[in-house]
């Protein structure tokens, strides 16, 4: 075997540990850590796939930001868990129906899966070699030269689901004090502040 | 014998091996000079003596420090959570280490030349937030958590422009290898380091370095006055130990990254004079003196400033400079400076 080899099975391993117990684990922070370590491990698959850039931004933007604010959730969330779980054994044969349908539907799917004969050189066509061009490259000039359009629309989307978002959640109250900052800014002590002689024994 | 060192997995294993000790051994000594050096500026800008007693000058004042902290007794809070209070301090510490894998030190001097060095530095920082939630978490107690809240806030905020300002250097050189954006920074001396074309951007750099790194101006997360220490308060002994090597450690790494994104690495400032290993440290060094003298000149900022300027300011400034970069690297306004495209383009 080679050390590449060996890479794989570890990062295969801390995937597949990590997912375990990001649903057997009982505490929902040791949950939420779980699930970074999946993270970390599907990241090292990436690197071994050679897709060192869409590793990187996993890791830059699920682990370091999206897994972050899951776990701020989950800490300031006082959600009791044990009623939950008991909650839970009542529901249990509905789920484990929807889970057994499930799990028949994908067996079936996966059983008919074909691929076309011109599936493998379609793929392979989309990117220059790799003596030609990065990984890195590659994705650039796909994204933001022959699919631009696509591209653009596809983040447009997202600003105006971000918008939406905050509209939806944006509260006007009238009845606070707001911080103006210009204002605060251009505060002259003369003017703000008077210095008194006090004298011993009189007080102001 | 060299033939078992570049074929046999083994040797290859202890090869890499042999490599990260001879960068992570150097790393901690020089560490402990610099903290010593830290304590030396603040104490004179204070007006104070600083460390006097160990060794000449008290120079060995951190290698005192250094048993003292593993000779203490550990203590765990009570109702903390043993594995995390544990695992926090030892991710930050390996995570501090692990991003020096891709800065080369010299030409072709570096550990792991990956095309994407900028981008796994960049990662790796942006996990490091995870060291100080997990901290503030495990321990159980008010303060910490508090401080680790708001170090998380901070971080993510900060990084997001910190991103924005490399992304800028990323589009001028064309490529993600800290050696070749080195070397896209060869030329004239000091006239053709990015500090030039990037000029508004290296003090954004700075800043939100400070901010990253939890250093004062921005040490909201251990604001002594209020959160008695954050998220470090229930850590004693090697875990706190390892907290701060890990903070200082991640520092350093910034001071690096100043020096070979907008200083030339170890390119050399002057033609004639000839580029080394020496100047990069010279670069670090330097820096390293930038944010002791500010940690000692300047007033912790308040909360709601600190992240009014991540958002409001640094923000829309860094991603305008993307897009004026931009611009500029393509249709190669100022004569080209914003396009050395050394890959492709």
């Amino acid at each position: 075997m080679s050390v590449a080899d060996y890479a794989f099975y570890l990062f295969a391993m801390t995937t597949v540990v990590g997912g375990f117990f990001t649903v057997m684990a009982r505490n929902p922070v040791h949950s939420v850590l779980w699930l970074i370590t999946a993270f970390v491990g599907a990241t090292g698959l990436f690197v071994l796939l050679g897709a060192e850039f869409v590793a990187m931004l996993l890791m830059i933007v699920y682990v370091g930001a999206v897994a972050v604010l899951f776990l701020f959730v989950v800490m300031m969330l006082d959600v009791d868990f044990a009623a939950l779980k008991a909650e839970m054994a009542k529901s249990l044969p509905l789920a484990l129906l929807i889970g057994v349908i499930l799990l028949m539907e994908l067996g079936t799917i996966f059983g008919v899966w074909q691929f076309s004969d011109g599936a493998e050189a379609a793929r392979g066509a989309v990117t220059p070699a790799l003596d030609v061009a990065h990984n890195t490259q590659a994705l650039g000039m796909i994204l933001y030269t022959d699919y631009i359009l696509l591209f653009q629309l596809a983040g447009l989307i997202l600003l105006v689901a971000m918008i939406g978002a905050i509209v939806l959640t944006l509260r006007h109250r009238t009845n606070i004090k707001r911080q103006n900052v210009i204002a605060q800014m251009h505060r002259d002590p003369a003017e703000a502040m008077k210095i008194i002689d006090v004298k011993p024994g009189q007080g102001l | 014998m060299i033939e078992f060192f570049t074929t046999t997995n083994l040797g290859i294993a202890l090869l890499i091996l042999g490599q990260c000790l001879l960068i992570v051994v150097p790393l901690l000594v020089a560490l402990a000079f610099l903290l010593y050096f830290d304590r030396k500026v603040w104490a004179a800008v204070q007006m104070r003596k600083g460390p006097n007693v160990v060794g000449a000058f008290g120079v060995l004042q951190s290698f005192a420090d250094f048993i003292k902290y593993v000779l203490k007794e550990i203590v765990v809070p009570s109702g903390a959570d043993r594995f995390v209070f544990f695992l926090a301090p030892m991710t930050s510490f390996v995570l501090a280490m692990l991003a020096w894998a891709v800065i080369p030190f010299n030409d072709g001097w570096v550990l792991a030349d990956i095309n994407v060095a900028i981008l796994f530095v960049f990662a790796i920082s942006s996990l490091e937030v995870y060291g100080v939630i997990m901290g503030g978490w495990a321990s159980n107690s008010k303060y910490p958590f508090l401080g680790s809240l708001r170090s998380a806030a901070q971080m993510i905020s900060y990084e997001v422009s910190l991103g924005l300002i490399i992304i800028g250097v990323i589009i001028t050189t064309g490529s993600m290898n800290f050696g070749d954006i080195v070397m896209a920074q060869d030329g004239k001396g000091l006239l053709s380091w990015y500090w030039l074309p990037h000029f508004p951007m290296v003090f954004l750099f700075l800043i939100s370095a400070l901010a990253e790194t939890n250093r004062p101006p921005f040490d909201l997360p251990e604001a002594e006055s209020e959160l008695v220490a954050g998220y470090q308060v229930e850590y004693s002994s090697t875990p706190f130990l390892l907290f701060m090597i890990g903070e200082y450690v991640a520092i350093v790494l910034m001071c690096t990254l100043i020096s070979i994104l907008f200083f030339g690495g170890w390119l050399s400032p002057v033609e004639a004079l000839p580029d080394g290993i020496l100047w990069l440290f010279a670069k670090i060094f330097f820096f390293f003196f930038v944010f002791s003298m500010v940690k000692a000149i300047t007033p912790r900022y308040r909360y709601d400033q600190l992240m009014r300027i991540g958002w409001k300011v640094f923000l829309p400034l860094s991603l305008g400079w993307v897009v004026l970069v931009a611009f500029f690297a393509q249709y190669g306004a100022f004569w080209g400076t914003y396009a050395r495209w050394t890959v492709g383009g």
